[in-house]
């Protein structure tokens, strides 16, 4: 495992993977999943999987909100920055994430004025400095992120700045995991729950799936001894036959959420009907809207939206690997088409991408060991 | 996008109640209170800081230890862009 002296309380770390071992029930294949992507960059990163006894699977969740988000939902966004007076403002992350006719810095190499922000707040402030133009932030994430766009919404309602918009493409991380459970493809025993989102929704909403699946949660932290305690604590549950949710996240993570940031949710959005996750398909109440009192800020009201609907590339896997039906070295793409450099999908291009976390740990071993053994050969 | 970056408030924006200022590893950049309303942090408190927001109020000790994971996971340098960016138009000179 790597960078294991680098964290506090090393021995903690070794007693935790030995006490796996020894809960794992040799009979018994358990199948583990991470939801988060920040988690799932993390076990590639710090190669918790050498640690783990080979009957102990991890497979990775839907919980990279670049990763799930369609293509079609991209070309409108950037159909919208076509007209001259409009910014279109996100993240560093969105800014490499294909369309179909190129991502948001080749359309900003075309003239499209693009720029990266790294708060909705800034987004926000471009607006108020550039009277002249319109801000359409494009608003990706999950509960981490969505009650800081709800805020900047309440901010600009409230100080009267007509010229921002959202265009939101914010989703809610359980009926992506309900959507998986009910999944034929899919068999699992127990889920290592979101850090982050947590400190939003708190752990109560993942109940049902301890109470109705059977099936244990633990909400973990993102160190090597976070994960790893978080999969001693699965293990237990399972050994006893218990279902339950856990939380060992605690230093960050409150039971009950933030009931500010729930709050703000509540106030300027509401859950679409429907809305289609890559990979997932349409998925019922996964997703949020701008509430009609803030119509005047919801692109999708001020502007024209084509609503075209674009289906990944026939070669491309990238719905099988979200769903965790496929390992990404699986998908005949991974690492010839489709790399880090020329990506092909989201979950190439993304940091919390499965793709990207195993060709940047994996696939680059992997590669340097066969080209060590090829020149001493 | 994950990123949760541990802080120091170092001051509260005395017109803007909803403002503060924190200190990242030297860098001081605004960040807003508005998700920790009910519990509002004073200067000297940590707090984990998500794309511009303060989330949670942690300890100290957690919040150097934060500091140490993002290193750890490769990520320094991209919270430290993303601190360097808030506050800026086109997020930071020279981003393209």
């Amino acid at each position: 495992m790597r960078y294991v002296d680098e964290f506090r309380d090393p021995e903690l770390i070794t007693k935790a993977a030995d006490e796996i071992h020894r809960l794992a029930d040799t009979g018994r294949h358990y199948r583990i999943m991470e939801v988060c992507g920040g988690h799932t960059h993390a076990i590639y990163r710090f190669g918790l999987k050498d640690v783990l006894p080979s009957n102990i699977e991890l497979i990775h969740g839907p919980g990279c909100p670049v990763c799930v988000l369609p293509m079609g939902r991209i070309d409108d966004g950037l159909a919208v920055a076509k007209n001259a007076e409009v910014i279109f403002a996100a993240f560093g992350d969105m800014m490499r994430v294909p369309g179909t006719h190129g991502s948001p810095f080749e359309h900003k190499a075309r003239g499209t004025d693009v720029r990266i922000v790294y708060s909705p707040a800034d987004a926000l402030q471009i607006a108020r400095k550039n009277p002249d133009k319109h801000v359409m932030f494009f608003a990706i994430g999950f509960e981490t992120t969505a009650p800081s766009t709800a805020l900047t919404l309440m901010r600009a309602r409230s100080e009267g700045i007509r010229n921002f918009s959202v265009f939101c493409n914010h989703v809610t991380i359980v009926p992506a995991i309900r959507a998986i459970l009910d999944s034929p493809d899919m068999r699992l025993d127990a889920f290592i729950g979101p850090g982050h989102v947590s400190t939003v929704i708190g752990c109560r909403p993942y109940e049902w799936i301890a109470r109705n699946e059977g099936k244990p949660v633990v909400t973990s932290g993102f160190e090597p001894l976070d994960l790893l305690q978080s999969i001693v604590m699965l293990l237990r549950q399972l050994r006893a036959g218990e279902a339950k949710v856990e939380n060992q996240y605690k230093r960050v993570v409150p039971w009950e959420g933030n009931r500010a940031a729930l709050k703000a949710m509540a106030e300027v959005f509401q859950l679409r009907p429907y809305f289609e996750w890559r990979g997932l398909g349409f998925i019922s109440q996964s997703a949020l809207k701008i509430r009609d009192e803030y119509a005047g800020w919801d692109a999708e009201q001020r502007f024209p939206i084509p609503g075209t609907r674009v289906t990944d590339p026939k070669a491309a896997q990238c719905g099988e690997v979200l769903k965790g039906v496929l390992k990404p070295a699986q998908c005949k793409l991974f690492g010839n088409e489709c790399t880090p450099e020329h990506p092909i999908g989201a979950l190439m291009v993304s940091s919390e991408g499965s793709c990207a976390a195993y060709y940047n740990y994996e696939h680059r071993k992997a590669a340097a060991m066969v080209t060590s053994i090829s020149s001493v050969a | 996008m994950c990123l949760a970056i541990p802080g120091k408030i170092v001051d509260l924006v005395p017109e803007q109640a909803h403002l503060c200022t924190v200190e990242v590893a030297g860098v001081r950049r605004r960040v807003d209170l508005g998700l920790l309303q009910e519990d509002i942090p004073v200067p000297g408190d940590w707090v984990l800081i998500h794309v511009g927001f303060a989330m949670t109020k942690i300890s100290e000790q957690d919040a150097l230890e934060q500091m140490h994971l993002l290193s750890m996971l490769g990520e320094a340098e991209q919270a430290m862009q993303e601190i360097r960016g808030y506050g800026l138009e086109d997020g930071g000179a020279g981003v393209s």
